[in-house]
């Protein structure tokens, strides 16, 4: 009797043991294979694909227009794939470890050396993008050791913005100079209204900002303590001190000063032409800009270039790379380049484009100005620069914040040195 | 009563045939064995695949990474000499790690003793009743349902030196030029205290159930003795939540010793490093030097660091058992 009662939940259960197996060792395979699967795409032949960080929509939008103008002209699908600016490079290795890399990588130019010294990258003047009509100083922007790797179809750079009712109403001319700058941030500060707003912040940014101030002084990012960026760094803490730059500069990114300066917060800032179309969002703000001033009259204002740059990584199929060839030679077109820029309110490369542009746009030529005389970040140290760049956030805001300039810059300098 | 004394021995019979199978075939009762450790296999599988995977996997590989000398190239060539101890040797040497391991001690004592004192004296206020006790409670609960990052934005503009709420509010009083985030000497006391509210809303719900298992009688008769607040706190509330209270502080350590998030979006770590952390110096290691075995290193020292607090969290729960 009692093997009767017990062989009923048995069978019952061996029932259950059949239909819970395959389930289980289906869903254990699928874990597996799912997880494996992000190697090894396959590539599809007519699809191609540009990994951007135009993760902003209206950017998002004004690539996908060109993209789009480029694959009907080309007869090829071009798909965009856009991650935020800080993970270009991350997502780009990865992407390279699993032999998935799309076509063309839009890279930022303090980065681009970093992955080209992977060998990753092709050398674009042998794949036939066109070098015509780009000036030297951009050419070298998209160049690593000697190597043409990237095509910009825009740059940037800083300048000066201010605001011009409050310099008409307190009828004070645009500085040129590092000494009227002070003068007239101090005449402008006010209680809760500062003269002058920059980025200090401990990130690339606050390092983008002092690069004008570095080399206009002539100074040089290899050799972190020289007497020239001692001086530059001492001219950001004679501003803190006379109260004409906000304390919380440290704290800020580039898009913090912005929104300071549009909240009236400041009557001046360094920043870059990216803002502008938030700028432009405010009808009653009435800004212009210039070009950043110089420790000494008549001298040239050196700014920091900026801007992603196109490139092709190997991707092992020469057919295809000369597809992507033609693609950045259609998105670096005179047209294209002029339509970008005109919605990104940045400077075309190439010279004909910008001489287009500068007439659409003559309130921007100061920019065109200043991207003359511009400097790239990396054309030194190449791939060494992030280091630098460290070191340097970390020195300024020492110094910022109560560090001498001098003793701050040696223990950067050798903090380079010792490779840490 | 007689109809189920009627149908027991129906159904018995009923259930005589197919009973009768695996009764003639001697052998099957070790292949019904073997199905059913299958069968418990089976639901294993799934959670020893994923825990290998993705936790076995990544924990192995960057132990092995900080021996390597892993960099960009290596994501193309798939090549990373081994270097011995060539990365330890770089990051101990490195002034900044002795900063940010030093910083990473008082970040967490800091934000713990914080969040746990004013996690439980929330917890006893809240054990009593009193009218929306139940809506201020679910209130107190917001920090936490709110992501980290966003915590950090807003707190970073809270804590602006010139423009923010908290020293306009300050200036009222007379006292509103704090340099929260701005200062050196500050930085990371602002972050601290950042991360206290933070924490708070775990610290209290946790404790709060722990106070509801405390039997009521224990204080009853308590001050029927004359025992004072304070005495009943400290000799019935305390010793009966002393499991809790582990688990409470050695989950909370885990989950601030490798902050990484909060400090990002409140500082960058900033001012000058002041408030580097350990988490901070791996992502930095890893993702702007894009040294990887560097980065490694770091990791490997918190997961170490944080291995060690599971094992006294897995002998206070084994205690608990008991």
């Amino acid at each position: 009797m009692t093997a009767h009662i017990t062989a009923g939940p048995r069978q019952r259960r061996r029932r259950l043991d059949r239909r819970v197996i395959v389930p289980l060792t289906v869903v254990s395979a699928l874990v597996g294979a799912v997880a494996l699967s992000g190697c090894g795409q396959q590539r599809d032949e007519s699809v191609f694909t540009v990994l951007n960080s135009s993760t902003d929509d209206s950017y998002h939008g004004w690539d996908a227009a060109t993209l789009k103008r480029c694959s009907k002209q080309l007869g090829v699908t071009i798909e965009q794939q856009s991650v935020p600016a800080a993970q270009v490079m991350t997502k780009s290795l990865r992407m390279a470890s699993s032999k998935s890399l799309p076509d063309i990588i839009q890279f930022d130019g303090s980065e681009m050396p970093t992955f080209a010294e992977t060998g990753g990258l092709l050398d674009l003047k042998k794949l036939g993008v066109s070098t015509a009509d780009i000036p030297q100083g951009i050419l070298d922007y998209g160049s690593y050791k000697g190597t043409y790797y990237g095509a910009a179809r825009t740059v940037n750079t800083l300048a000066l913005f201010y605001n011009k009712d409050i310099l008409d109403k307190a009828g004070l001319p645009v500085p040129t100079t590092w000494a009227e700058m002070q003068a007239t941030a101090k005449q402008l500060t006010k209680k809760g209204s500062y003269g002058i707003a920059l980025s200090a912040g401990g990130a690339e940014d606050g390092v983008y900002q002092f690069t004008p101030f570095m080399w206009s002084n002539g100074g040089d990012e290899t050799d972190l303590d020289s007497p020239k960026v001692v001086e530059a760094l001492d001219y950001w803490k004679g501003l803190i001190k006379d109260g004409s730059l906000s304390k919380s500069t440290v704290n800020w990114t580039q898009a913090d000063v912005n929104d300071q300066f549009m909240a009236g917060n400041a009557a001046m800032m360094i920043n870059g032409p990216w803002q502008v179309e938030t700028l432009n969002t405010k009808k009653n703000l009435h800004w212009g800009i210039a070009q950043i001033p110089v420790p000494k009259a008549g001298e040239d204002s050196v700014g920091p270039l900026g801007g992603g740059m196109l490139t092709i990584p190997d991707v092992g199929d020469t057919a295809r790379e000369k597809t992507s060839a033609k693609i950045v030679n259609c998105m670096t077109s005179e047209q294209e380049e002029v339509t970008y820029a005109l919605n990104s309110w940045m400077i075309p490369a190439n010279e004909k484009a910008a001489a287009v542009w500068r007439k659409k746009v003559p309130s921007l030529s100061s920019l065109a100005d200043q991207v003359a005389t511009a400097r790239s970040r990396t054309a030194q140290l190449g791939s060494g620069w992030t280091s630098v760049s460290l070191a340097l956030q970390s020195a300024f805001q020492s110094a910022l914040t109560g560090q001498s300039s001098e003793s701050a810059l040696h223990h950067a300098q050798q903090r380079v040195e010792s490779g840490n | 009563m007689s109809s189920t004394a009627a149908s027991a021995p129906a159904a018995a019979s009923g259930a005589s045939a197919p009973v009768a199978v695996p009764a003639a075939k001697s052998p099957k009762p070790g292949s019904l064995k073997r199905r059913r450790t299958l069968a418990q296999w089976g639901f294993i599988a799934p959670a020893v695949i994923f825990m290998l995977l993705f936790f076995g996997y990544p924990l192995v590989r960057n132990v092995v990474m900080s021996f390597q000398h892993y960099t960009p190239s290596t994501f193309f060539t798939g090549e990373a000499p081994f270097n011995g101890l060539d990365n330890w040797k770089n990051v101990f040497q490195d002034d900044l790690f002795g900063k940010a391991l030093w910083q990473t001690i008082l970040f967490t004592i800091g934000s713990l003793i914080g969040q746990f004192c004013i996690g439980l004296a929330l917890a006893v206020f809240f054990n009593r009743r009193f009218p929306l006790n139940g809506v201020l409670r679910s209130l107190i609960l917001l920090p936490w349902l709110v992501p980290m990052v966003v915590s950090g934005v807003v707190w970073r503009r809270i804590l602006d030196q010139d423009t923010g709420v908290l020293n306009s509010f300050l200036g009222l009083f007379g006292a509103g030029d704090t340099p929260w985030l701005s200062s050196t000497g500050m930085a990371l006391i602002s972050v601290i205290m950042v991360n206290i509210w933070i924490g708070i809303p775990f610290n209290m719900v946790i404790l709060y159930g722990g106070l509801q298992e405390v039997p009521k009688e224990m204080y009853e008769a308590a001050s029927l003795d004359g025992a004072s607040a304070w005495r009943q706190f400290r000799s019935i509330t305390l010793p009966l939540l002393k499991p809790v209270i582990t688990v409470v502080l050695v989950l909370g350590f885990m989950s601030t010793v490798k902050i990484l998030d909060l400090v990002l979006a409140l500082t960058d770590g900033g001012p000058a490093d002041s408030t580097q952390t350990l988490g901070t110096l791996t992502y930095q290691n890893s993702f702007a030097q894009l040294d990887f075995g560097a980065g490694a290193v770091v990791g490997n020292i918190l997961i170490l660091i944080s291995a060690v607090f599971a094992v006294f969290y897995l002998r206070a729960n084994r205690n608990e058992g008991k």
